[in-house]
């Protein structure tokens, strides 16, 4: 059974002129207990509203979830009252951001931020709240962390302070955790550090993870299952090594051959995705990327939405003419 | 090869302020003694993490930092502070693109305006002339002409990019500065730029320095690659030698660092523990042994590690713990 099941999410954001400008157009999504979802695109593709829209905790009055069902563990977290989803964001369903620094909040220390993860959904009172605290601080290698408790976020450096997000966000070892870009801001090297205790965290703790990222070298050394999207809608999904070996989408293959690499040919020409990513305001119904695929040449593939179709098990494209599977 | 730009023994130190008078309580060794040759053509690239001085360094080599010691050559005639007839004179010849177009371009003025002003400072042309140069750049960075009357926030952070090189262009430098040009656009984009800086190096014959912290970034473009550690250069050599066959332990790990995009190398790689210690108060010995907590640390304490070349054109900074 799936603990996450995401069908037809659809969301907007409203203008200043009053219009909706709908930014993810349909989506589906589904995770298992333990497994790690990958979510692929560019900025602007709808990747991190999808997540928000998860927690509902999109930005207010203009983000609306326009359609669609969030089931988490069977229910919909859509029309839960605002308590029941408070009770379930930090305790059953853990979120990390991309920019330690905005998430914290630097008038508090540390340790009160960790703390008051167990205050509110454990109960503890605040002696049993910082045990625990300290624990998991040490857990997420902060070196002592009896001293750093009392520190505050502007004393730590980058990576420390995405270890503290982490601490919060998996203190209350939650089913489900949500990273969105949580390596984008972080040297290469503090990146391997904080993927590698993402990955030993959520295998002690049996964790979903859905890692939101643009990066496709996190993706191959990270997840299980990859979805791509593009401008509001995921265009391929697939088990994580298909992908790589045999991507479908003219989009995601544009992707892969576009990455230089350590091994590859140097100071050659890389291929690319010709033309750029529409605005949100002129999207087409039809296949977004159908104008930028070389195979484009029907007017009408830019009307007519085509249908999401599974090539092989478990590996889902959506099948344009221009985009789609007949042009392996 | 003919040497065009060489910077010698250059240190760029920042005064840290505290108290309440502000008064200078420490130093920052932002860049501290890193000596660097580009010859005629060449694309010399630097990588390092966040915080090591490679931006510091290329600022200081377009003028933008004063050096605290050490000097900067351009054939073979010293760069002085860029000021006077000479100093605009060399400013011409060492332009510089910046990490983030939308910040580095003026959003008031429209595109032409901003890639005639270095051609206006310069007294270069009539009007006329300059407003024909100005459609020949947006040509040579593959934007339409009419781009001139518009903007820049009517454009994409690639069109934007390009933008920023082609004002850089203007001039016709021999030399071009890039401090992460395509760090911040979106992956699709970022190979059109990558394709676009290829091509104008080749046709321009420029020669470049390249700042990244991705290192496929810039194997891709440069000839050479130097890595950056707090404020020192530890290794220098050809791209392909440096990769395939690093000397330094620093360099490996940054290397092995990298998440491969692809699923047959998976768990391979690896992280590099602690992290970047501060430039204000660097640890006596080497920087990196210190770092990684290196058994044979202490026995760097007191030496003078020197860059080392080990193999022809391989050079390595010779120290105890950290030689592979």
């Amino acid at each position: 059974m799936s603990l996450l099941e995401v069908r037809g999410l659809e969301v907007a954001f409203e203008n200043e002129e009053g219009d909706d400008l709908v930014v993810v157009d349909g989506v589906d999504l589904s995770l298992k207990p333990g497994q790690t979802l990958g979510l692929v695109g560019e900025s602007g593709c709808g990747k991190s509203v999808s997540a928000l829209s998860l927690l509902r905790l999109l930005p207010q009055p203009t983000g609306k979830i326009l359609n669609g069902s969030i089931l988490w563990k069977g229910n919909d977290l859509l029309t839960m009252s605002t308590d029941e989803i408070r009770s379930i964001r930090g305790k059953e369903i853990g979120m990390i951001f991309q920019e330690p620094m905005n998430a914290l909040n630097p008038a508090h220390t540390i340790g009160r931020q960790v703390d008051e993860v167990f205050l509110t959904h454990q109960g503890l009172d605040r002696e049993q709240a910082r045990v625990h605290t300290l624990n998991m601080l040490q857990k997420v290698g902060i070196p002592e962390p009896s001293i750093r408790a009392n520190e505050y976020p502007h004393q730590l450096s980058g990576g420390m302070r995405q270890r503290i997000v982490i601490a919060i966000a998996l203190a209350c070892e939650p089913d489900l955790i949500i990273a969105d870009e949580p390596t984008t801001a972080l040297d290469v090297t503090i990146q391997a550090q904080v993927l590698q205790l993402m990955s030993e965290l959520q295998e002690q703790s049996g964790a979903s993870l859905l890692l939101i990222t643009h990066d496709l070298g996190v993706v191959a050394q990270t997840c299980d299952e990859v979805a791509v999207m593009y401008a509001g809608r995921i265009v391929e999904q697939a088990p994580m090594r298909r992908l790589f070996e045999f991507p479908q989408h003219a989009y995601t293959k544009g992707l892969l051959a576009s990455i230089p690499s350590l091994t590859g040919p140097v100071q050659t020409e890389l291929p690319v995705i010709q033309g750029m990513i529409p605005a949100l305001a002129d999207l087409n119904s039809g296949c977004r990327f159908a104008s930028r695929s070389p195979h484009f040449h029907e007017q009408e593939w830019l009307e007519v939405r085509a249908p999401f179709v599974e090539v092989e098990e478990n590996h889902w494209v959506e099948d344009c003419p221009a985009c789609g599977r007949l042009n392996n | 090869m003919e040497e065009i730009l060489k910077i010698s023994q250059l240190k760029v130190h920042f005064p840290v302020k505290g108290g309440i008078w502000m008064r200078p309580v420490a130093t920052c060794k932002a860049v501290d003694g890193v000596s660097l040759e580009l010859a005629k053509g060449e694309t010399l690239g630097l990588v390092g993490e966040s915080g090591c001085g490679k931006s510091t360094l290329a600022r200081t080599v377009v003028g933008l930092n004063v050096p605290t010691a050490g000097e900067i050559f351009l054939d073979g005639q010293k760069l002085g502070d860029f000021r006077g007839k000479l100093g605009k004179e060399n400013r011409k010849r060492v332009q510089m693109v910046f990490q983030d177009p939308a910040e580095s371009l003026n959003a008031r003025h429209t595109v032409g305006q901003i890639l005639e002003e270095p051609l206006v400072i310069h007294q270069i042309g009539d009007p006329c002339r300059r407003t024909a140069r100005v459609k020949e750049l947006l040509n040579l960075v593959g934007l339409p002409e009419n781009a001139g009357s518009r903007y820049p926030f009517e454009f994409s952070g690639g069109q934007r990019q390009r933008i920023g090189i082609a004002r850089a262009l203007a001039l016709s430098p021999e030399i071009l500065v890039l401090d992460e040009p395509v760090s911040a656009l979106d992956l699709s984009i970022r190979s059109q730029v990558l394709n676009l800086l290829l091509e104008l190096k080749n046709r321009l014959g420029l020669t470049c320095l390249f700042i990244a912290h991705d290192l496929s970034v810039v194997r891709h473009l440069s000839d050479r690659i130097a890595v950056m550690y707090l404020g020192k250069v530890i290794e220098i050599a050809s791209a392909e030698e440096l990769i395939n066959n690093p000397l330094h332990a620093y360099t490996r790990s940054l290397i092995d660092a990298i998440p491969q995009p692809n699923p047959q190398v998976r768990g391979k790689f690896s992280a590099l523990s602690g992290e970047v210690p501060s430039p204000i108060n660097p640890p006596p010995g080497c920087a990196f042994g210190y770092r990684v907590g290196s058994p044979s640390y202490a026995k760097s304490i007191g030496q003078s590690l020197e860059l080392k070349e080990f193999s022809p054109g391989h050079f390595v900074q010779e120290c105890p713990c950290c030689m592979i």
